[in-house]
């Protein structure tokens, strides 16, 4: 089983950010409201953001670890990240934007990879296009079906629904349970207990930089 | 009827080609320097801003004297470049060429480094997550998304080296058939008697040249950020 342990320590403006959790397979929900480094946590394990103390491992790798000097840059972590805005590729077709995880690594192509991915996604019939063509609810399963098409050790998930209405909320939520079931490890982000219900294993509770619990869905109990 | 002379057509080939080997070997230090100034934190930075934009503001008389003065048989720079090289700049079109490139040269910068500066760089980050090390994301998202900037410098600079007179012309002179530019053949046509006729179709043919240089950037830059910003 996958085991992602995180102790870090950083200093954000006002904000002092020290957390320390482990994450095994499933998903695991980081939980707390705006403002409690949440972002700034998984940008960490990402590599995009360096903390100034700490160490951070996935199963037996070290990513980071600060008394060592060792940061591996995060286009060598192989963790795949779906960003709150998409961020998809505005100069390249959907297809493109999918592929571009194994154009970087150089694997050999795999056209029935890339559409079994789409079809899991339902964005089988989108792959020519350009993501300014998109809605806000495909842009956003066409940047996860990207993340996983880099066959990602484990999955970042930044509020990826922040930006979408309800109805295109609904529209993605089934996706991301399927991958769930598929045991990809996942590490989600959100302030709305109702999506974490629906999806985590785990719940690791940050408030003001800290973590304030730590456990199963019981923690989402009284929670909006 | 319109009929260029031999003579004539000598200049506006030596135009087109010194125009387009400036802007050529111009491009990659431009873009080196764009990312410079729009990415770099150095000490100096203002220091090489300036330095970057005096070609603009000095009179080209005096970049042409620098230039000769750096650059000739037996300046510093020039001495070198012959003795390990066996390039010569004076008195060649290959000096015309760096004349005019230097000329340009800020115009080039000016529309790449506006461009590397509004570039989103979460997108940078998102490559690198991808698996992009940092001269893939340069050459896959930063390179393309910058495309319209560049290629907007690549017209001012190529319309600079055309028209570049003074620069050149102190630099290495005004030799016909080696560095004599449709600007330095208008120039030399106006000093003598009935050269009129001959100024007069040259000055047509650099009407001409510099607009169609201005339609082209202007539909290459339509058609590369419509590459991105829907069809």
């Amino acid at each position: 089983m996958i085991m992602l342990a995180v102790a870090v320590e950083k200093q954000l403006g006002a904000l002092t950010l020290a957390v320390q959790f482990k994450a095994g397979g499933g998903v695991t929900a980081l939980f707390g409201p705006s403002g409690a480094g949440k972002t700034s946590l998984v940008n960490m394990i990402a590599g995009l953001v360096k903390p100034d103390r700490g160490l951070i491992t996935l199963d037996d790798t070290i990513l980071f670890d600060a008394s060592k000097g060792i940061d591996v840059p995060p286009h060598r972590r192989r963790i795949g990240y779906v960003f709150q805005e998409g961020r998809l590729f505005p100069h390249l077709s959907v297809r493109q934007n999918l592929d571009y995880g194994r154009r970087m690594s150089v694997r050999p192509r795999d056209a029935g990879e890339l559409e079994r991915i789409a079809a899991l996604l339902g964005i089988g019939s989108l792959l020519q296009r350009r993501p300014r063509m998109l809605s806000g609810g495909e842009r956003q399963r066409v940047a996860i079906g990207r993340a996983l098409l880099m066959q990602p050790r484990l999955l970042l998930l930044d509020e990826p629904l922040a930006s979408l209405d309800a109805g295109h909320k609904s529209e993605i939520l089934p996706y991301l349970g399927r991958l769930r079931d598929a045991a990809i490890p996942m590490v989600y982000v959100s302030h709305i207990a109702a999506e974490l219900r629906q999806l985590a294993t785990t719940v690791v509770q940050l408030d003001e930089g800290q973590v304030v619990a730590a456990g199963g869905l019981e923690l989402l109990a009284g929670a909006a | 009827m319109f009929e260029l002379s031999p003579a004539e057509w000598t200049a506006v080939e030596l135009s087109l080609r010194i125009a387009l080997v400036a802007t050529a070997w111009a491009l990659p230090f431009a873009i080196a320097t764009g990312w410079l100034l729009a990415r770099g934190r150095f000490w100096g930075k203002t220091v090489l801003d300036g330095l970057v934009h005096l070609p603009l503001v000095l009179p080209p008389v005096v970049t042409g004297y620098l230039l000769l003065i750096w650059f000739g048989r037996r300046g510093p720079v020039g001495a070198f470049l012959y003795d390990h090289l066996g390039v010569v700049f004076a008195f060649r079109w290959t000096g015309a060429a760096l004349a005019s490139g230097v000329m340009g040269f800020p115009l080039l910068v000016r529309p790449i480094r506006l461009a590397l500066e509004s570039i989103d760089r979460r997108l940078e980050d998102a490559a690198a997550t991808l698996g992009a090390n940092p001269a893939l994301v340069f050459v896959t998202v930063t390179l393309p998304l910058a495309l319209p900037g560049i290629i907007a410098g690549v017209l001012l600079c190529f319309a600079r080296a055309l028209g570049e007179f003074g620069a050149t012309i102190t630099f290495v002179s005004n030799i016909p058939g080696e560095t004599q530019t449709i600007s330095a053949a208008i120039y030399t046509f106006l000093q003598i008697p009935d050269g009129d006729a001959a100024a007069g179709r040259l000055v047509l043919v650099a009407i001409v040249l510099s607009l169609a240089a201005l339609i082209a950037a202007e539909w290459l830059g339509r058609r590369a950020s419509a590459r991105f910003h829907g069809e």
